[in-house]
């Protein structure tokens, strides 16, 4: 059970919350231009990370926002919380490519 | 029965306060705070029950939560509880128990026949014979499943509450042993917030169970002192009898607290357990350890025990476990049983010590004492089956993996094994925290950790009373500093004791004996789900190298003790067997919860009406005066049909049907979604996420949409009206509502923030009349002069607004049954007064309340689908025909990708189709597939199934919707359902059965 800050109400109990998907995942301006493959590969394809994690959460059981969450899917640490539109801290975003790298 | 083994004196029981109870029907006798287990033994009772597999005559082991054996059916009737621990029991008077897995009872048990046959019921037994032929399990399982259980669940609904409670606490300590009070008592002197929680009714650990001195006197004595200390501070809480379960994420902690020991009478007002979800901003974890047993031939017979259990019966309980008593041990630590028997009057026969020449300081004092030890032996056989009567003992090899020499004989009845002791790392595992192996002292101890947590004391490995006071004192101090609290007066520097130093143990995690493992007699690791030394060695030797999947295939550790003693001897044995070390091997992951739960205590208050909450629309009480049933729709309860005196199901909805056929029907739908959208770009946002065209839908006009997921299949749909410009309101199915409302503010949220739209649930502010039927505008006529309903000023898919019986009301011509209706919106607390006044002034038209069943039925004859019913997630609008409502002009909206892959476009996908059966009267079973060649029995090629049938009073035959592969090519094709019994012909027709040209709902 996580604690997890929302950027509109503050530290909440996970149980509030409910998980959406990987974050930016962007939607491609024009489906129709896309192969089967690449469409399928927006509509289905995730990571399955072990580690740093981005992703999305909404606090269903309070403001109703959408929000980023930086994660430690192994760890289940939260390394970041940052809002929609936004990208990662930099540090966030260094960690994640050196673990892509090894 | 007498107390035969009840001591003159001793103990920490009430000898003044007499408890009469039952066991397996038998009134017997014990005394205040006995427990079960105690009082038995008191009574001479050793033998409790039968093994899970063998059916093996099994006695109690332990004097704690790490009991194997001791499980019995607790109460009966509403109150039963099954796989109750003895051992945790407090006596209370009257308590009623039973052994659980032996029948008639455990001194004879017919499934005992098991136990001839354990040369064929070897480890993966079940897997290797009953899984051929694969269709014989049908048979094997019934008998398996009667032979192989535990305790009985509960017939009755149960008679207790449980309740649950949430709370923080800058340090919260597990355990109230001594380095648990230890850090409880620096901790508080800091000024932090302290939880405190121990699963025994009353403080003090080991030290309840040991003849321990703390600064010279009685070691309890020093518990009563600091538990006094405790109490009187305002910030610390302390939970007896209550066990904390699972260690989770960010230092959550769930506890289960035993609010009322005795199980027998419910207390009023009262909850019987509660579940404490506890945040932490630090955790002491002073768990204590368990003893483990030496894994020696027919260990699992009664009189077979752990050795300090022995010791805990006498110093807690004055109890005598047995009449004549041997030590068996690898370490000093069991000496001290043998003194504290032999100190209070029980006779000792021997030690027997693996090691060679023991000399430590208890060892001298056993021996002035004048206990025989037998030093470098092993036990090789134990004699007698329902209770022991002897052993053989015989000398030790120089590397202790063979015996040497003659046996000899020993008489006894109980012996009392120590093969040194396991820190509980279990909460430490549940939290993602590794276990590390100390070689030197025998151990996994806690290592690292991603929570905020220190252990500390003999959950540690830290064993001497002195290193627990020691650690706790400094876990307590070292946990507030980090909080940034001044440690308090008291300094990491703890009383004096009793201590003695103690010499190193020998490692033996297998007795041998003159054969190998399993051939002279049983070496048992798990006695609860009888797992043997033999049963790990095989599972090395077919392969099985990972600890998790040999654990899997034995079921080492996976009964309801979760191997609370057996894990670690068979961990290294597997070790041994694998060539390995005991770290290559490691361990199980331990995993919540650390002991059993009941099911009670984690739905707490949520039962019965507070499982789930109930949305009651503004005319409720009217619905349940007219008598309906009630259908649930989602968190919505509706009226199914109102049957009238004599009536069936059947007819009910037939008779409301005709009505809204013939005359007018009136429907109660509230409960249907409105989610209000407002903004300037709200109708770009509605042409996105429905599949046809909004642009153009002015002010006061009405269109149906569909909703698809982005993977091209039907979401939802519904009618959304335009309000005025930029202002719209959709309407979503009853129970799709909120998750529609949250699918639409994803989408403005995380994908389209560019859009300036804004939505809102107003579900709940109106209610929503719809009257249906012919007679429907007459009807309404009467309640309004400000709403023109003329068929020109007021279309089929158009709104007005205006007043229905003087009340504001927006009136939306909308229809779901085919038949001219009006669906009128008035603010909720007006929903009640119009319902009654209406249904009254229709009288004369015969007006008839309807349901949700008639309302299925008048929507499936116009061949209306129903989300959830026609569709099910993998289905397209061109799979239903609705084709007609995809914009093939928009650019884009939500899943216009999807509706063009390769998979999408197959011919013999299913199609949304009617079925006619060939009998008239037949009503299709819902869910019914359909072939289209039949077969004297399955398998047969399934093309498709029933999603809706009725009968149709106004057709008077049965219709049915289905969905069929290609079925849009198969009209006029004869297709056959399946059934129990029999087979029933039905033909493909067009799915819209009623008006198909529309005429009644638009005239």
């Amino acid at each position: 059970m996580f604690l997890i800050t929302c950027p509109f109400c503050g530290e909440r109990e996970e149980s509030e919350f409910s998980y959406g998907h990987e974050a930016h995942i962007k939607r491609p301006e024009n489906p129709e231009s896309l192969s089967d493959a690449e469409w399928a590969d927006y509509l289905f394809m995730r990571k399955n990370t072990k580690g740093p994690h981005l992703e999305r959460w909404v606090h269903t059981a309070g403001c109703r926002r959408w929000f980023n969450v930086a994660r430690n899917t192994h760890t289940n640490e939260i390394l970041a919380i940052y809002r929609m539109g936004e990208q990662p801290p930099k540090e966030i975003k260094a960690m994640i490519d050196e673990k892509a790298k090894s | 029965m007498s107390q035969t083994h009840r001591l003159a004196d001793g103990g920490q029981i009430d000898r003044s306060h007499q408890i009469d109870f039952y066991f397996n029907g038998r009134l017997m006798s014990g005394y205040a705070g006995d427990t079960l287990a105690s009082a038995l033994l008191a009574n001479g009772i050793m033998l409790v029950g039968r093994s899970f597999k063998y059916h093996r005559p099994r006695g109690i082991v332990s004097a704690g939560t790490e009991e194997p054996n001791a499980l019995v059916q607790l109460e009966r009737g509403s109150r039963t509880i099954s796989n109750m621990l003895a051992t945790r029991i407090p006596l209370y008077d009257g308590l009623d128990a039973t052994s659980v897995n032996c029948w008639p009872s455990p001194t004879f048990d017919i499934m005992a026949i098991n136990s001839l046959f354990h040369r064929i019921l070897p480890a993966g037994f079940y897997y290797k014979t009953f899984m051929w032929p694969v269709s014989g399990w049908k048979v094997y399982e019934h008998f398996i499943r009667r032979a192989a259980g535990l305790g009985r669940s509960p017939e009755e609904p149960d008679a207790d509450t449980y309740d649950k409670m949430n709370a923080h606490a800058d340090v919260v300590i597990v355990g109230a042993g001594p380095s648990g009070l230890s850090a409880a008592r620096s901790a508080a002197a800091a000024g932090a917030r302290v939880l405190l929680v121990d699963e025994q009714t009353e403080l003090g650990g080991q030290l309840l169970n040991e003849k321990f001195e703390i600064e010279g006197k009685p070691a309890q004595e020093w518990v009563a002192d600091v538990e006094a200390e405790l109490l009187a501070n305002p910030d610390v809480t302390v939970l007896k009898h209550t066990t904390a379960f699972g260690y989770y994420d960010h230092n959550f902690l769930g506890l289960i607290q035993n609010r009322s020991d005795n199980v027998a009478y419910g207390q009023e007002g009262r909850s019987r357990q509660r579940v404490w979800r506890v945040r932490a901003k630090r955790v002491i974890l002073a768990t204590g350890a368990l003893e483990r047993p030496l894994i020696y031939a027919d260990n699992d017979r009664p009189g077979c025990m752990l050795a300090s259990a022995l010791r805990t019966y006498v110093n807690r309980y004055g109890v005598s476990p047995g009449k004549r008593h041997v030590i068996f041990t690898n370490n000093d630590d069991a000496y001290r049983s043998a003194l504290d028997l032999k100190a209070a009057g029980c006779v000792v026969a021997c030690v027997i010590d693996v090691r060679k020449e023991p000399s430590g300081e208890l060892v001298t004092r056993a021996i002035e004492a004048g206990i025989e030890v037998i030093d470098n032996s092993a036990i090789t056989a134990v004699l007698g089956s329902k209770r022991i009567r002897g052993i053989e003992v015989m000398t030790l090899n120089e590397d202790a993996d063979g015996v040497i020499g003659t046996s000899r004989t020993i008489s006894c009845d109980t012996v009392g094994s120590s093969g040194g002791w396991n820190p509980v790392v279990h909460l430490h595992s549940h939290s993602a925290g590794r276990n590390v192996w100390r070689d030197e002292d025998n151990v996994f101890v806690p290592g690292d950790t991603l929570q905020a947590e220190l252990a500390c004391g003999a959950a540690n490995g830290s064993f001497s009373l002195q290193q627990a006071l020691n650690e706790g004192a400094f876990a307590g101090i070292e946990s507030t500093s980090r909080l940034g609290m001044t440690a308090g007066e008291r300094q990491a520097v703890a009383e004096t004791t009793s201590d003695v130093e103690e010499t190193p143990w020998r490692r033996l995690w297998y007795v041998p004996t003159t054969k190998p493992a399993g051939q002279r007699g049983k070496h048992f690791l798990d006695q609860q789900n009888d797992v043997t030394v033999a049963d790990v060695q095989l599972a090395a030797r077919e392969g099985y190298r990972s600890v998790e999947h040999a654990k899997r295939y034995t079921t080492l550790g996976m009964a309801t003790d979760q191997g609370k003693t057996g894990n670690i001897p068979g961990h290294a044995i597997l070790s041994s067997a694998l060539g390995q070390t005991i770290p290559e091997t490691g361990t199980t992951t331990f995993r919540p919860p650390y002991s059993p739960v009941t099911m009670g205590a984690i739905a707490g208050r949520a039962v019965g009406e507070f499982f789930d909450p109930i949305r009651r629309t503004p005319m409720h009480d009217w619905h349940q005066q007219a008598g309906c049933l009630w259908e649930d729709v989602s968190q919505w309860r509706r009226p199914w049909y109102y049957p009238q005196e004599g009536e069936s199901m059947q007819d009910a909805v037939s008779r409301e049907c005709l009505a809204v056929r013939n005359n007018v029907g009136m429907l109660d739908a509230t409960t249907l979604g409105k989610i209000d959208i407002q903004g300037p770009d709200a109708a770009e946002f509605l042409n996105r996420v429905y599949t046809n065209a909004w642009s153009k839908l002015a002010p006061g006009k009405c269109r149906y949409g569909l909703m698809l997921g982005e993977d091209g299949m039907i979401m939802d749909d519904g009618v959304t009206s335009c309000l005025a410009e930029n202002h719209y309101l959709m309407t979503t199915t009853s129970g799709g509502a909120p998750r529609v409302l949250a699918w639409l503010e994803e989408w403005l949220q995380t994908e389209w923030p560019e859009l300036k739209v804004y939505l809102t649930s107003v579900t709940e502010q109106f209610a929503t009349l719809q009257l249906a039927g012919p007679n429907a505008r007459d009807l309404l006529s009467e309640f309004t002069t400000d709403i023109d309903l003329d068929p020109d000023a007021f279309p089929f898919m158009s709104w007005r607004d205006g007043t229905v019986a003087g009340i504001p009301a927006r009136v939306y011509r909308i229809s779901f049954t085919g038949e001219l209706s009006y669906e009128i919106n008035v603010p909720a607390s007006a929903g009640l007064s119009l319902w009654t006044d209406i249904m009254i002034a229709g009288e004369k038209y015969g007006i008839t309340p309807f349901g949700t069943e008639t309302m299925h039925v008048l929507r499936a004859e116009k061949g209306f689908i129903i989300v959830g019913q026609e569709t099910d997630g993998t289905i397209t609008p061109n799979d239903l025909g609705m084709d007609w409502i995809v914009s093939k002009k928009k650019p884009d909206f939500i899943g216009k990708r999807s509706l063009i892959r390769e998979d999408m476009l197959r011919d013999d996908r299913k199609h949304l189709i009617g079925l006619r059966t060939a009998d008239p009267e037949e009503v299709l079973p819902e869910g019914g597939q359909i072939v289209s060649e039949t077969r004297p029995q399955p398998p047969m090629t399934m093309i498709g199934h029933v999603t809706s049938s009725y009968w149709s009073a106004a057709l008077g035959h049965s219709i049915a919707l289905a969905l069929v592969k290609g079925g849009r090519n198969r009209i006029g094709d004869t297709v056959y359902v399946p059934l129990d019994g029999k087979t029933v012909a039905c033909e493909i027709v067009n799915p819209i059965f009623y008006d198909p040209e529309g005429s009644r709902m638009n005239g």
